[in-house]
């Protein structure tokens, strides 16, 4: 558990650094230098240049500022989403229970990736959005987040509504109700507490899951769009190139993998842990 | 019983019925429209032809009256043109579909296979140095890219050594049996990596369960030998969480392999589906985005069944 933790923390860490890290090799992570294109690691370049002789190593620091980013943005949004619909289907239950439920099922049952890839491809102007909004660099990584969400918020509606069930007939919920409280109130003071410690758990595993999507949907050509960049579009580019430069389809590949592994060992220790004291 | 069948079956027409208009919608939100595609084919078209094709094609008019006009077609088994590979929609899907179903088949039979082997040797050792391996092995499985798997893997055996080849179904001009495996067995072994790892989660966690159950020690007091315990009172229970995530994951069968197929350029329905939204194919995207909801829809309903005839305690009013 504590090794996961160090190791996503140094990712992230160095990732967010990168612009520091950056200014003090004195190597901007956009500049383009064509006369040392795909170059071998060197003392100017630890892991040397891509195809259009950025440096790869701020590239990949910059690829894992998004990809965590949307990551953990998309995991909040979706345990938000979730916990709202959680909420309301438990305490409510009755016919509202019942509709969201089946919400919740029909979505875990279709075909997710191939829907999300037309989803992704959708043509935001044609559904009336402003179009300097659309053409904005930033919609992509909002389109991502979005999209992670309305696939993502199931795990924790279904654990929200859950714990929702069994603590609307405890005492201390009926004590408060029949003190006059009021169901906003029963239900983040009363109830939300009771349901924070496996969301945790749902959450930080969903940020791994997140981080697999963008990539794939990234490295697919539907996903980040440059300039910005992420692990997945920056794999995309490195395809082409596999045969003169294979590093380069390496590293975001290693740094993916070892995120989302860190992700996953991270939530199942919590999960443990928390069995545990139950 | 056949009360639950009943009204699962209904309840499927339905979600099918409310994405067919779903996706029809979304569709009509991709980019760009089938007209505009007409002109840049033919630049003579002048702006009256362009109007008289759009009322032609009744572009005009609302969602849903278009929506109603597609599916009195489909339902007729017309499902239109493609306009990427210029042949109706319905014979592209069916040789894709035997594609995909022969690769996600094999690619689930050995990854079963796999995960029920170290899933029980995993779970009747506990905490051993195997189960910590074969933890780590599941951990690994989860959390690798497909694409980036399938990436390595053509690095390594088609780019350095060149042992196999790295894209397609088969080489034009020979296309026999052996020639048909070789293409295969990279498509596979990424789709086998990819899957056993979850897979053998479940089988582990399921069969400690199983083990730890008061009939196991019954069937230990009694004498039963280990190979007895471990194979006929264990497994039959722990079969039934398994056997439902399989038949869950046996649904995305036809669209679970779109990132491998487009990596190996492996003429499947995933590949299909993906050519399709992006080369604006609306017709072949729409109808093979429904055979995909359609047959995840049906393993779902499988899952259900094969609970309910394994555990004899499931019982559906």
């Amino acid at each position: 558990m504590r090794f996961p933790l160090l190791l996503l923390a140094a990712i992230a860490g160095a990732s967010f650094a990168g612009p520091l890290i950056g200014k003090a090799l004195g190597i901007d992570p956009a500049a383009i230098d064509l006369a040392a294109r795909l170059a071998g690691p060197s003392a100017a370049h630890p892991l040397g240049t891509d195809e259009l002789g950025r440096d790869v190593l701020l590239r990949l620091l910059e690829g894992g500022r998004i990809s965590l980013a949307i990551g953990i943005a998309a995991a909040l949004t979706a345990a938000a989403l979730g916990t709202a619909i959680g909420l309301v289907a438990g305490y409510l239950g009755g016919l509202s229970d019942r509709l969201l439920m089946r919400l919740t099922d029909a979505v875990i049952a279709l075909p997710l990736l191939p829907l999300l890839i037309v989803l992704a491809a959708l043509d935001l102007g044609k559904l009336g959005l402003p179009a300097q909004l659309v053409q904005s660099d930033r919609i992509s990584l909002l389109r991502i987040v979005v999209l992670a969400a309305l696939v993502g918020w199931t795990t924790a509606a279904r654990l929200v509504r859950g714990a929702a069930l069994v603590t609307k007939n405890r005492d201390f919920v009926r004590a408060a109700r029949s003190l006059g409280a009021g169901t906003p109130h029963i239900l983040v003071r009363h109830i939300l507490p009771n349901v924070l410690a496996p969301l945790i758990v749902a959450t930080s595993l969903s940020v791994g899951d997140v981080i697999l999507l963008e990539s794939v949907l990234s490295f697919l050509g539907v996903g980040v769009q440059p300039p910005l960049a992420s692990w997945g579009s920056m794999l995309n580019n490195a395809q082409e190139l596999i045969g003169s430069a294979p590093l380069l389809a390496v590293y975001p590949g290693v740094m993916i993998f070892l995120t989302v592994v860190a992700c996953n060992f991270l939530g199942d220790g919590l999960q443990q842990r928390l069995e545990r004291r139950l | 019983m056949i009360r639950f069948t009943a009204l699962r079956l209904i309840e499927i027409a339905a979600v099918l019925l409310l994405m067919s208009f779903v996706i029809y919608g979304l569709i009509g939100l991709m980019p760009g429209d089938p007209i505009d595609l007409m002109r840049t084919a033919d630049p003579h078209l002048s702006a009256a032809d362009v109007a008289r094709l759009k009322a032609l094609y009744g572009l005009g008019q609302p969602l849903l009256v278009r929506y109603l006009a597609w599916a009195r077609q489909a339902l007729h088994g017309d499902l239109g043109y493609s306009r990427l590979f210029s042949a109706p929609v319905l014979s592209i899907l069916v040789p894709r579909l035997v594609n995909s179903l022969i690769l996600m088949g094999s690619s689930f039979v050995l990854a079963f296979a796999f995960a029920l082997g170290l899933g029980i040797a995993a779970a009747r050792r506990p905490r051993s140095w195997f189960d910590r391996a074969v933890n780590l092995f599941c951990f690994a499985g989860v959390s690798v890219p497909t694409f980036w798997l399938a990436l390595v893997l053509i690095l390594v055996f088609a780019a350095e050594l060149g042992w196999l080849p790295a894209s397609g179904i088969a080489t034009p001009g020979k296309g026999g049996l052996d020639d048909r495996l070789a293409h295969l067995a990279l498509p596979v072994l990424t789709l086998t990596l990819a899957s056993v790892g979850g897979y053998t989660r479940y089988v582990r966690a399921a069969m400690r369960e199983a083990l730890a159950q008061d009939h196991i020690r019954t069937a230990r007091a009694k004498g039963a030998s280990e190979a007895r315990v471990v194979w006929r009172h264990a497994l039959r229970p722990a079969l039934v969480p398994v056997a439902t995530i399989l038949a869950l994951s046996f649904g995305s069968l036809v669209s679970g392999a779109l990132v491998t197929e487009t990596m190996f350029a492996y003429p499947g329905m995933g590949k299909l589906i993906f050519d399709a939204v992006m080369g604006n194919d609306y017709n072949l995207a729409l109808a093979a985005l429904l055979l995909a909801t359609a047959t995840t829809l049906a393993g779902n309903f499988a899952a259900d069944l094969a609970y309910a005839w394994l555990d004899p305690r499931v019982s559906y009013r």
